[in-house]
């Protein structure tokens, strides 16, 4: 058993960086105390090593991981890399060397102090993502649809496939505000790309009425008699409803709408009463 | 009348409908068209009542031509009544879709004119967003009892899943509060889709290419509280509607009062929603677990119990079962564990061919050993330090909601004192006597 070193490495931050971490760590019989990217590094107390990715390397290491542990080790260690989990580097490093020590049966061990913790960062990653195909909300701008999300864990890599899917005539955008990156797409061509931010024009009056359109279905379709915050928040959480349609507060076009149509002309509060009830006029 | 209108009405009148899933049909994109079906389908929001909006639920008309009793859209009611154009609504679900504000459409309707008349208009939109736009997302089609068989299929040729709604639990309450209904009207449409989808599945193993009806299955729902059947008498019907009619689904509407009649409950009675809760634990317990209804209710329980879930109940009637060794039990039998669900059975399984598990382990794989625990063993142990103090048992079975309950209706929790596990007569009785509630005053239990 290898004796772990206070050694930190320092890798580019790529997938292939880490892959090379982990050819480190064999060539020189250690493991390290962290691995870190090369921002993170500077301000720390320990030894610092620098990791050089050198594309072979990272190459053999991936090659080595299928036919030695199982395409769904390489599956998880890839999707672990996409995730929030602190130390996530470190981690999938112990998880490959125990991997090719056990061989496959590792995806069994979920019980063990290494692939418990990998296996939870991997499910809130997927539950993340499974979340955000449902909770993305597209805006038309010049026939070009465009969404914003703030995920916590790097999911447009496991959003690609569905959306592209989905939307397959269409050209999309989704903006990832916490990580700065953009999946793009037109037709049978996505990429993903570094956005360093993102700046909206005004939506047009045919959106807007399709944004009304959708918040009144939205309020209506609550049975009141039934009413249930907490399930709600428990489904959907908080976090989630800034970028959604439902709780956007553009109801100007609609206001504008109703009193041109009734003659009596009703007041914005009554109209917003009748959109959002009663309590969020309160509160406003 | 204007869409803005028209959605509103519409969608007012369609929510009392339950069915809001999108699963159950995995479909890819075609070229030039629009949208593809996940088979786990996916929730886009979730309402102010906690319940999922992954469909646009409208009718194609509000307007109708029965009289059912427990329905806004009948016939007496004096509410403002409107249609959906096809092309209309056709080119809102499309526009909504494009925004993925939603999965796909959920079409009922009120019957206009006839059955056919009705049936025909539904085709229309479908038609429309399936030919004209190449939608190929989800789409729920209600069938309307009446209507013609060869509109039934066709309306099936377009739609992912089918539902006929069977409204209420029995006949006797059908013909009180539906005189237009009857049994029979209702079973003949589900009987039809059902033979289709079989004919389908074995053209599909002829033409690879055969065009899929219904390939999401059917589902129904039943109005809970409306009328006085009892917990097992649904629970039975639903267990007899997933065999005789294969259904994917069996839905639950707990009874909002919309109309004062002498038949049914007041206007001011509070929807029966812990009732509700407690018929879809037991509709998992018969679709996932391996219940069958008659182990979960029998004649001399007819009601569940209102403090414990209907797995637990079990579990305490059930004490020759227990404990189970979770390195040695069968899955089916894990499956029975309170605070063991599917995904954590099939993880106990996985895991305990490579390691022996401990309750450190268990608590990893995500077991609730709250409840669990008084119910397992580990390497033949029962987790260290275990209390079987009546109180504690309580505490951890119960939920919150349903201890305060329990408090509200005891008026204390019971002394602490050594009980055996199952010894616990005003728990397992769901319906506790009269005597029962005069111990627990006078402190003598």
């Amino acid at each position: 058993m290898l004796n772990r070193s206070n050694v930190i490495y320092c890798y580019d931050g790529s997938f292939e960086g880490l892959l090379c971490c982990v050819f480190e760590s064999y060539a020189q019989q250690e493991i390290p105390l962290d691995i870190a990217t090369s921002d993170k590094c500077q301000t720390m107390l320990w030894p610092v090593k620098e990791i050089l990715t050198n594309i072979q390397n990272a190459q053999r290491v991936q090659n080595s991981i299928a036919p030695k542990i199982g395409t769904a080790a390489l599956d998880l260690v890839r999707r672990a890399f996409l995730t929030c989990f602190a130390q996530k580097e470190l981690y999938i490093l112990l998880f490959l060397r125990k991997g090719y020590r056990y061989g496959p049966a590792i995806m069994n061990m979920l019980t063990d102090e290494v692939v418990s913790p990998l296996f939870k960062a991997v499910k809130h990653l997927n539950k993340e993502s499974e979340l955000l195909r449902g909770f993305v909300r597209f805006s038309v701008f010049n026939n070009a649809l465009v969404a914003e999300i703030e995920p916590k864990n790097f999911v447009l890599p496991m959003l690609k496939y569905h959306f592209c899917e989905r939307y397959a005539e269409e050209r999309f955008l989704i903006y990832d505000k916490t990580h700065g990156m953009g999946l793009i797409y037109q037709p049978y061509q996505a990429a993903i790309v570094p956005i360093e931010a993102l700046d909206l024009p005004e939506a047009d009056e045919y959106e807007l009425e399709f944004r009304e359109l959708w918040q009144l279905f939205y309020n209506t379709i609550e049975i009141q008699g039934r009413h249930n915050p907490q399930c709600r928040m428990s489904h959907m959480p908080k976090r989630y409803w800034k970028y959604m349609t439902e709780f956007g507060t553009q109801f100007r076009t609609r206001c504008n709408h109703d009193s041109s149509k009734s003659s009596s002309g009703r007041s914005t509060t009554s109209i917003a009463q009748a959109i959002w009830g009663d309590q969020v006029v309160e509160k406003k | 009348m204007d869409i803005f209108d028209k959605l509103k009405i519409l969608t007012d009148a369609a929510k009392y409908d339950v069915a809001c899933t999108s699963s159950g049909v995995s479909r890819k994109s075609v070229a030039g068209g629009i949208g593809n079906a996940a088979a786990y389908g996916i929730c886009h929001s979730f309402a102010g009542d906690g319940r999922c909006i992954s469909l646009l639920k409208v009718l194609m008309t509000n307007a109708c031509v029965y009289d059912c009793q427990y329905c806004v859209n009948r016939r007496s009611n004096d509410t403002q009544r409107t249609a959906f154009l096809p092309r209309e609504l056709a080119d809102l679900t499309i526009n909504f879709y494009r925004r993925n504000y939603i999965e796909g459409l959920f079409l009922s309707s009120g019957v206009i004119k006839n059955p056919d008349y009705t049936c025909e208009q539904m085709i229309e939109a479908l038609r429309i967003l399936r030919e004209e736009y190449h939608f190929n997302g989800y789409i729920h089609a209600k069938a309307i009892p009446g209507a013609d068989h060869a509109l039934i299929t066709r309306l099936g040729m377009l739609a992912d899943r089918m539902s006929v709604n069977i409204e209420l639990p029995s006949q006797n309450s059908l013909k009180l509060l539906a005189p237009d209904k009857s049994k029979h009207s209702i079973l003949a449409p589900m009987g039809h889709i059902q033979n289709r989808i079989r004919e389908n599945s074995t053209d599909l193993v002829k033409y690879r290419q055969a065009p899929k009806f219904v390939p999401a299955g059917q589902s129904t729902q039943m109005i809970i509280g409306a009328t006085p059947e009892t917990d097992l008498q649904i629970l039975n019907l639903t267990e007899s509607l997933y065999k005789r009619y294969n259904l994917k689904r069996v839905f639950f509407s707990a009874y909002m009062p919309v109309a004062e009649n002498a038949f049914l409950p007041s206007i001011d009675t509070n929807p029966p929603l812990w009732r509700e809760h407690r018929l879809y634990q037991a509709d998992w317990l018969l679709r996932f677990y391996g219940f069958a209804a008659k182990e979960l209710l029998d004649q001399d329980n007819q009601s569940f119990n209102p403090y414990l879930d209907p797995k637990c109940n079990w579990a305490l009637n059930h004490k020759e079962y227990f404990p189970l060794d979770v390195n040695r039990a069968d899955y089916h039998d894990l499956l029975r564990v309170p605070g063991i669900g599917v995904t954590c059975a099939k993880r106990i399984v996985t895991v305990r061919r490579t390691a022996k598990l401990s309750f450190d382990g268990l608590k990893k794989l995500g077991v609730v050993l709250k409840r669990a625990k008084y119910f397992i063993t580990c390497g033949g142990r029962f987790s260290y330090g275990l209390n079987f103090k009546e109180n504690e048992i309580l505490q951890s079975l119960l939920s919150p909601t349903a201890l305060r309950l329990y408090q509200q209706n005891y008026g204390f929790l019971p002394k602490p004192e050594q009980l055996s596990l199952f010894d616990q007569p005003s728990l397992v009785s769901s319906q506790p006597t009269q005597e029962d509630i005069l111990k627990c005053l006078t402190g003598q239990m």
